[in-house]
This record gives structure tokens, sequence and C-alpha cells, in this order.
């Protein structure tokens, strides 16, 4: 099964994030990095190794998304992606998909067996999602 | 080769010149602390300087642990960009991480051949932060970004005459770097959290490009600290 990877500048916004997707598609693996020491705000890469490290040895080599919140969590990603092998970075994908809205319909197309391409679809059609009601 | 005078007692001479520019580096960024923080908070989230005072500590301090393998100056400066990756975190941290980590790969060997003087060793080590600066953050000079005090100091040292005195050379390299930082004033900035106020982030100092020019400044004083006359860490002329 496809896992998820949340980077974000807040250790508070990816564990709320990371609860969403458990409730919206229990056994989806989903892990993240956010915040740095001491409670500040930022990214930092090596912790991004580690979550998509985790992360990929649970979904049984299925794969991995990663999604983003600003600025710096991209560069993160990427130092992140150097210091995998090639094989494993090749089961890692990025997407530019909204953090939350994004998370939770890639988890839950990826808790239906789906495979990376259709979860990277789910999760980029969260930016199209209307979420008022219509007329 | 001109006039380095040091060109046949490589690998000591630069472990020197490494450790050197560490120490500097820890101790101007933590005096300009609250300056670099001030600097950000006006167009960035105002951790710049808190964040890198932190890094640079902390690396002292592996450093004088022992921490650190010191047998070779690129693999120190390799080791200690990966730390600071930890360390400072967020955008700089990467940055300034990956431009140690690339600079410490492209010297890792080249210490110990004797053909290669201490000016080509600055301008490798700084070719190679400047690369993997712009692999990793796409940035142009320009942008307002630690490039534009970089990219000058390197452009200035390349353009200095294969005669000059190299404490001349070093000299000209760290004024180029505060020229260049000062010069993101103007700038509207393009890259990092600052360009998310657009035009409202002109008449502000880069703090990336301020904390630069003080890398660049130490950088002159290490290569300089064994003359006579070692070019002084504290002249900046971006200094409030």
């Amino acid at each position: 099964m496809i896992g998820l990877v949340l980077v974000a500048h807040s250790a508070d916004v990816v564990r709320g994030v990371a609860a969403m997707v458990a409730q919206a598609a229990p056994g989806v693996p989903v892990d993240g990095a956010g915040g740095l020491s001491g409670g500040r705000l930022g990214t930092n890469g090596l912790e991004v190794v580690d979550a998509l490290r985790r992360v990929l040895a649970a979904s049984g080599r299925d794969g991995v998304l990663v999604l983003l919140d600003l600025g710096s969590a991209a560069m993160a990603v990427d130092l992140a992606l150097d210091e995998l092998d090639p094989a494993d970075r090749a089961l890692v994908r990025l997407t530019e998909a909204p953090f939350i809205e994004g998370a939770v319909l890639a988890a839950v197309t990826a808790a239906g067996g789906a495979g990376m391409d259709a979860v990277a679809a789910a999760a980029e059609r969260a930016s199209a999602m209307p979420k008022l009601p219509r007329d | 080769m001109g006039s380095d005078d040091l060109a046949r007692v490589p690998s000591v001479t630069v472990m020197t010149v490494t450790d050197a520019w560490l120490r500097c580096t820890a101790r101007a960024v933590h005096e300009r602390r609250l300056w670099l923080t001030e600097l950000d908070a006006a167009i960035g989230d105002g951790d710049h300087g808190i964040n890198l005072d932190r890094g640079f500590t902390a690396l002292l301090e592996d450093l004088e642990a022992g921490a650190i393998p010191t047998g070779d100056a690129g693999a120190l400066l390799a080791s200690a960009g990966r730390r600071l990756l930890g360390l400072v975190g967020g955008a700089s941290g990467a940055l300034y991480g990956r431009a140690l980590m690339t600079a410490g790969t492209r010297l890792t060997g080249l210490t110990a051949d004797p053909r290669i003087d201490r000016r080509a060793l600055v301008e490798i080590a700084l070719a190679g932060a400047i690369d993997g600066i712009t692999a990793l953050g796409r940035a142009v000079p320009g942008d307002k970004t630690m490039l534009d005090a970089l990219a000058p100091a390197l452009d200035a040292l390349r353009a200095a005459a294969p005669d000059s005195p190299v404490r001349d050379v070093m000299l000209a390299m760290a004024e180029a770097a505060e020229a260049g930082a000062a010069a993101t004033i103007p700038l509207v900035a393009r890259k990092g959290r600052a360009s998310y106020l657009g035009k409202r982030s002109t008449g502000h100092l880069d703090p990336g490009a301020a904390s630069s020019a003080i890398l660049i400044r130490c950088l002159a004083h290490a290569v300089t600290a064994t003359d006579g006359q070692p070019v002084q860490p504290d002249e900046a002329s971006t200094r409030p």
C-alpha cells in the first residue's frame, strides 16, 4: 500500500494532518517531519530522510507520496532524496497538491489499494476540489 | 601559482585555515545574531541569527570535543555541513549545509596536491559552495539571496591579478561580498520567505546575503591568519 510522508514547518501541523489521514484511511502508512529542535518552526532534511525510510518500509516498498507545505520544505525533501539509495529514491514521488486536502484524498485512494499514479492524481485533484456549497 | 608562499605546505595549512574559519564564523555569527535576526524579522521569519548561532556554536562544540573528523579539510567541511543541516534547520540550514558539503567534497584529496596554492583552494571551495546553494535553492544573483554576496566574492577572487598578494585578494573578496550584500537593499526578493512580500521586500538588507558576507569575511581572515597582517574579521561595512 502506498504511504504518505508529510513535511511541514510545524510539528503540530504534521501531527494534526497525520491524525486526519489516520481517521479517513486507517492502515495507510503515514509519517512526517515538522519543526526544528526546541519547538522552533522549520524543516529538517535529516528528519525527512528518517520519515521516508520508515514509511517506505511500512508501505512494503510500494511507494511513498510526499506532501509539502511552504518554502524550505521542498529543499528539505531535495536534501533527503540525495541521502537515499537510488532504489529507494525511485519509490518516492513529490506532489504539488494542497497539504491537508491532498493528504486526505491521497490516503483514501491508497487505502483502496491504488498504485502511485492514481494516489498522486487523487492528491492533485484536491487543488480543484470545491469546498463551498453550490447552488 | 603567483606569489603564494604557502604553496608547498598544503595539507596542514588548509586544515588550520578550515578550523580557523569555523571558529571565526561561530564567533562572528554569535556577535551578530541579534542583527541578523532583526534583518530576518523585517522580511522573513525572524529566526536567521538565532538558528545560525545555534548551529555554528554547536559545531564549534563538536569540533572541540573531537566529534568531527579532522584529518582532512575536505572531510571536515563535509561533516560540518551535514551537522549544520540538522543543527540550523530551515532553508538557511539546508543551504549552508549543502554549501559546506559540496565545498568539502570538492576539496577532498586536493589539499595534499602541492601544485595547488591557497588562493586556488579558496576558489575551488567557494565555487563548490555556490554550486551547492544554486542546485538546492535554484536562485540566481539578483534574487536577493545569499548568492548576492557569494557570487561577487567569487568574481572578485577570479578577477584579481595572478601576482596580487594573497591578503589583497582576500580583502577584495570580503569587500565584494559586503558590497553585494548591501546591494540587495533595493531588490525585490524572488526566493524564500521574503518573496511572499513582493515589493514590500525592497528597502531591506537580505539576511542571507548579510550572513554570507560574514562567512566570507571570516574566510578572508582565516586564510590570512598566519600572515603578519591578517584581514580583520570585524570590518564588515554592512554592519550598522
